[in-house]
C-alpha cells in the first residue's frame, strides 16, 4: 500500500501492551466515581452508554447522570444500587489497553477481589483522606499481598475535603507503605486524587503543586507489564497432544499449552513430569510459525526427541530446574463458594492443566484479614475465610510456590458431585515477611 | 515530592507481548482447555465477524491438525445473503461439520410465533437451546466480548448453563487465575466465551494484521435502505419498508451482522479495513448502540435474553 503522511492509519500504529489491574475501596471511598473517571477522562464511555446512564437516571428521579450505573450491570444491582459481582472494563490510550477488574469493596465479598486480584498485575487501594488506614485497607492490603500482585497504587481520595494538604497525604502514604511492605508488597505507589474534581486522575491537580509524581493513569500506562516472568524457572504444563495423522503430517506429534513461566529454546533438555522422563525440545511452533525461542504467557506447542508417553495434565520443565512432585500440598486457602470446607472433604484439585482427586486433611489455622490475627484449628472454612490447609493428593503434583509462580504456584478446589468452585489456593509460604504484625495465639506465626 | 518506592522504569522490556499477541494467547489457551475437557464442543458461528474471528484463532490453536470442533449456525431466515455464502465458503475450505438450528423451520411447524415488530433475535433462543440438547453439546463456544454491553461485562469464560440453558448472574463460579471450571452434570453445558477480553477495536486491528477475509456488508457499499426507529435497515422480503416508510440508497456498511429485522446500517465511506479502523477508533456510538434494536427494548434487555439461553 502507499505511504502516506496522515496519522489516521492506526494499522500502522506499533500495537500496544496489555495492563490487566484491580480496583480495591470500601463501599463510600469513591471508587465508582474513580472508574467512572477513568473511562469518561479516557473517553471510554460512550454517546449511546451516556444517554442510557441519563434515562436511567432521570427514570428514578435523579437530578444528574449517577455514573454507578454505567458499572452496575446486573437488574439486581441497579435495584439494591450495590456492586454484586466482579465486572470486566476494557479501555485503552495510545500508550496502552487495560482490562480493569472492578470489585465491589463490601466486606463479604473478600472471595471477588481474591478474583479480581489473581489476574491482575496491579491493585489500586482507594482510602478516604478523611478517614486514612482503616480495617479495610488493610484487608485490601493483605489480599494484594497474599495474591502477589506485583504493584499496588494507594490512591489517597477526596483530598479536596482535607483542604489538599500535603501532611494529611504524607502521614497516610507513610503508614500504608510501611504496612505493605511489611507484608512484602514489593512496589507501592502513593497518588493523591480527588476523583470527584478529577485531580491527578487522569489530569494533574492544579491545587496540590507540592505532589511531583505521576497521575493514576500515567503510573498505569508506564508501569512494567513483564517483571522478569520470562527469566522464572520454565514451566509448560501440557494441554492437548495434537497428532493430524494426515497424509501431509503423517508424523507430526506436538505438545499445546501455553507456558506458565519462564523461557524454552529449542535444544533445551528437559524433564517431563510426573514421569521424569529426559528429552530435548528439537521445535517450537508459533501457532504456525517456527520460532527459536519462547515465553510467558505464549501460547506454542513443543516437538521432542523422543516419541515419549506425554498427555494432558503432565508438565515439561527444564532437566536442571524441574520442581519436585509431592502428594502433599500446604497452601494459603480463599474459600469462594458458599458451602463451607471442612477437614476430611473430598474434592478435586485442578492444577495447571491437570485434575486430581485430593483430600482435605487439616486446616491448621484461619486468618483474620483484618488485624492478620490467626484463629488456630477452625476445623472449617466458610465463605470468604482465608486459612491454611493440608492437602493430599492421589497422584503427585509438580507445584512450586506461589511465591515462585502465580501460574504454577496456584489451584483451585472443585466439589466433585456438583462442580462448584470450591477455594482458590496458593502453594507454600503466604506472605513475604514471616514476622507477626500481632500475634496471640501459642502456635505462633505461620502464615 | 512525597511517592515512595515509585516506578519510573519504562516498559520496553523484550519479552512483554503486544495486546493483541497476549489476547491470541489467552484465546487460544481457552479453546485448548476446551478440546482437552470437553466430549461435544460447538462454535457458535454468525457468519460475523466476531465468530469468524473465533474460527481462524481455532485453527491457529491446533495447526496443523484441523479444528476439532463443528460448527452451529442458528438461522434467523432473515440472513444477508452475503453472509450465508461467506458461511458455505468457510466450512467447504476448512472441511469443518456445519449445524444448522433454524427458526423459519420452527414458525413453519408452528411452534413459535412471529413477533409484531418483525423481530426474529430473540426467536433465536429456542432453536437454539433445543439444538445443543439434541445433539448433546456439552462445550458451546460464542464470540460475546464483555465490552459489548453491562450485562456481558459480568460474563465469566467458562460459563455454567442449565438443562434449560439459563444463567444466573448472581451463582456465577468465581474465575481464578487462568483455572477454568469445565466441570457440568449430564444435560448441563458450559458457554464458553474466548473473546471475553477483546474490544471492538482489538477485533478489527487483529483481523487487519492476520488479513482476515470478511463478508463484504462491513465495508461500504450502496444500498436500499429505509429508517425505522432511528436505523437503516435493509429493504427486503422480511417485512419492510411498511407503510409510511421509503427505501432511499445510501453509502453503508455493518458494524454488526445479525437478523435483517434488528440489525442497522451506518452511514460510512469506509471501504477498507484501515478505514474502518479509523471510523471506529472516532466513533461516539458503541456497536450495539448504533445498530442493534433489541438492545433499546429495555434497560436489562441483554441480560434477560441471556437469561433465558441467548448467547
Amino acid at each position: 500500500m502507499t505511504t502516506t503522511t496522515e496519522p489516521a492509519d492506526l494499522t500502522e500504529l506499533p500495537e500496544t501492551t496489555l495492563l490487566r489491574f484491580a480496583t480495591a475501596g470500601s463501599v463510600d471511598d469513591g471508587k465508582s466515581t474513580l472508574v467512572g473517571r477513568l473511562l469518561h477522562d479516557s473517553k471510554s464511555v460512550l454517546t449511546d452508554q451516556l444517554e442510557a446512564v441519563e434515562r436511567a437516571s432521570a427514570g428514578r428521579g435523579q437530578e444528574g447522570p449517577d455514573l454507578a450505573l454505567l458499572t452496575d450491570g446486573l437488574r439486581a444491582e441497579r435495584e439494591q444500587g450495590i456492586t454484586i459481582d466482579v465486572a470486566y472494563r476494557y479501555f485503552a490510550t495510545p500508550r496502552r489497553r487495560f482490562i480493569l477488574a472492578d470489585t465491589p469493596g463490601h466486606v463479604q465479598y473478600t472471595r471477588n477481589m481474591v478474583t479480581g486480584a489473581s489476574t491482575a498485575e496491579l491493585t489500586v487501594v482507594l482510602v478516604d483522606a478523611r478517614n486514612g488506614v482503616v480495617e479495610q485497607t488493610r484487608r485490601h492490603a493483605a489480599i494484594a499481598a497474599l495474591l502477589r500482585v506485583p504493584h499496588v497504587v494507594l490512591a489517597v481520595n477526596k483530598m479536596d475535603l482535607v483542604g489538599h494538604q500535603e501532611s494529611v497525604f504524607a502521614a497516610i502514604a507513610e503508614e500504608f507503605t510501611a504496612y505493605a511492605t511489611e507484608l512484602g508488597v514489593p512496589d507501592v505507589t502513593a497518588i493523591p486524587i480527588s476523583a470527584l474534581e478529577g485531580d491527578n486522575v487522569v489530569e494533574p491537580s492544579g491545587t496540590m503543586d507540592w505532589y511531583g509524581g505521576p497521575t493514576v493513569l500515567e503510573h498505569l500506562e508506564t508501569v512494567p507489564v513483564s517483571h522478569d516472568l520470562a527469566h522464572c524457572h520454565a514451566r509448560f504444563p501440557v494441554q492437548y497432544v495434537i497428532r493430524p495423522q494426515t497424509a501431509e503430517h503423517p508424523d507430526y506429534r506436538g505438545y499445546a499449552g501455553q507456558i506458565a513461566a519462564g523461557t524454552f529454546r529449542v535444544g533445551d533438555a528437559v524433564t517431563v513430569l510426573p514421569s521424569g522422563r529426559t528429552t530435548t525440545v528439537t521445535g517450537i511452533d508459533l501457532l504456525g510459525t517456527p520460532v527459536d525461542v519462547a515465553w510467558t504467557p505464549q501460547s506454542v506447542t513443543l516437538l521432542l526427541a523422543d516419541d515419549l508417553d506425554i498427555s494432558r495434565g503432565d508438565l515439561i520443565a527444564p532437566a536442571p530446574d524441574a520442581p519436585a512432585t509431592s502428594q502433599d500440598i500446604e497452601a494459603t486457602v480463599c474459600h469462594v463458594a458458599d458451602q463451607p470446607l471442612t477437614v476430611g472433604h473430598r474434592v478435586l484439585l485442578k492444577h495447571g492443566t491437570r485434575t486430581v482427586k485430593a483430600i482435605v486433611k487439616d486446616i491448621p489455622s484461619r486468618l483474620t484479614l483484618a488485624d492478620l490475627s490467626l484463629h488456630p484449628h477452625p476445623g472449617t472454612l466458610a465463605a470468604n475465610d482465608i486459612g491454611r490447609v493440608k492437602i493430599r493428593t492421589a497422584e503427585p503434583l509438580p507445584a512450586d510456590a506461589y511465591a515462585d509462580s502465580r501460574r504454577t504456584g496456584s489451584f483451585i478446589l472443585i466439589d466433585p458431585s456438583d462442580g462448584t468452585t470450591l477455594t482458590a489456593g496458593m502453594v507454600g509460604e503466604s506472605f513475604a515477611a514471616p514476622e507477626p504484625v500481632k500475634s496471640e495465639a501459642d502456635e505462633g506465626w505461620d502464615f | 515530592m512525597t511517592t515512595v518506592a515509585s516506578v519510573t522504569e519504562e516498559t520496553d522490556s523484550p519479552y512483554a507481548l503486544s495486546h493483541l499477541d497476549a489476547l491470541e494467547s489467552e484465546a487460544v489457551h481457552i479453546f485448548r482447555e476446551v478440546a482437552g475437557e470437553f466430549e461435544r464442543p460447538v462454535i457458535l458461528f454468525s457468519g460475523g465477524k466476531d465468530s469468524i474471528l473465533m474460527l481462524h484463532l481455532a485453527l491457529k490453536a491446533f495447526t496443523p491438525a484441523p479444528v476439532p470442533f463443528s460448527l452451529l449456525h442458528v438461522d434467523t431466515g432473515h440472513n444477508f445473503p452475503e453472509v450465508l455464502a461467506y458461511r458455505d465458503r468457510a466450512v467447504e475450505r476448512h472441511r469443518l461439520r456445519l449445524h444448522v438450528a433454524s427458526v423459519q423451520d420452527y414458525i413453519d411447524r408452528g411452534v413459535l410465533k412471529e413477533r409484531p415488530d418483525g423481530t426474529r433475535n430473540p426467536l433465536q433462543i429456542v432453536p437454539l437451546t433445543e439444538k445443543i440438547q439434541s445433539e448433546r453439546f456439552d462445550a458451546v463456544f460464542g464470540g460475546g466480548r464483555r465490552d459489548e454491553e453491562k450485562a456481558r461485562a459480568k460474563e465469566r469464560v467458562f460459563s455454567l448453563r442449565d438443562e434449560f440453558s439459563q444463567w444466573d448472574p448472581r451463582r456465577q463460579r468465581p474465575e481464578l487465575w487462568n483455572l477454568y471450571n469445565g466441570r457440568h452434570a449430564p444435560g448441563e453445558h458450559v458457554r464458553v466465551f474466548p473473546l471475553s477480553n477483546w474490544t471492538e477495536l482489538d477485533v478489527w486491528q487483529y483481523i487487519a494484521r492476520e488479513r482476515i477475509e470478511l463478508p463484504q456488508i462491513y465495508f461500504a457499499h450502496e444500498r436500499e435502505v429505509f429508517a425505522r426507529n432511528g436505523m437503516w435497515l435493509t429493504a427486503g422480503e422480511w417485512g419492510g419498508p411498511k407503510g409510511g416508510e421509503t427505501v432511499q440508497k445510501r453509502q453503508v456498511r455493518y458494524r454488526t451482522v445479525g437478523d435483517m429485522s434488528c440489525t442497522g446500517a451506518v452511514d460510512s465511506d469506509a471501504d477498507t479495513i484501515e478505514k474502518v479502523i479509523t471510523e471506529i477508533a472516532a466513533s461516539r456510538l458503541t456497536e450495539r448502540g448504533a445498530t442493534r434494536a433489541d438492545d433499546k427494548l429495555s434497560e436489562a434487555a441483554m441480560e434477560d435474553r441471556k437469561r433465558e439461553g441467548y448467547f
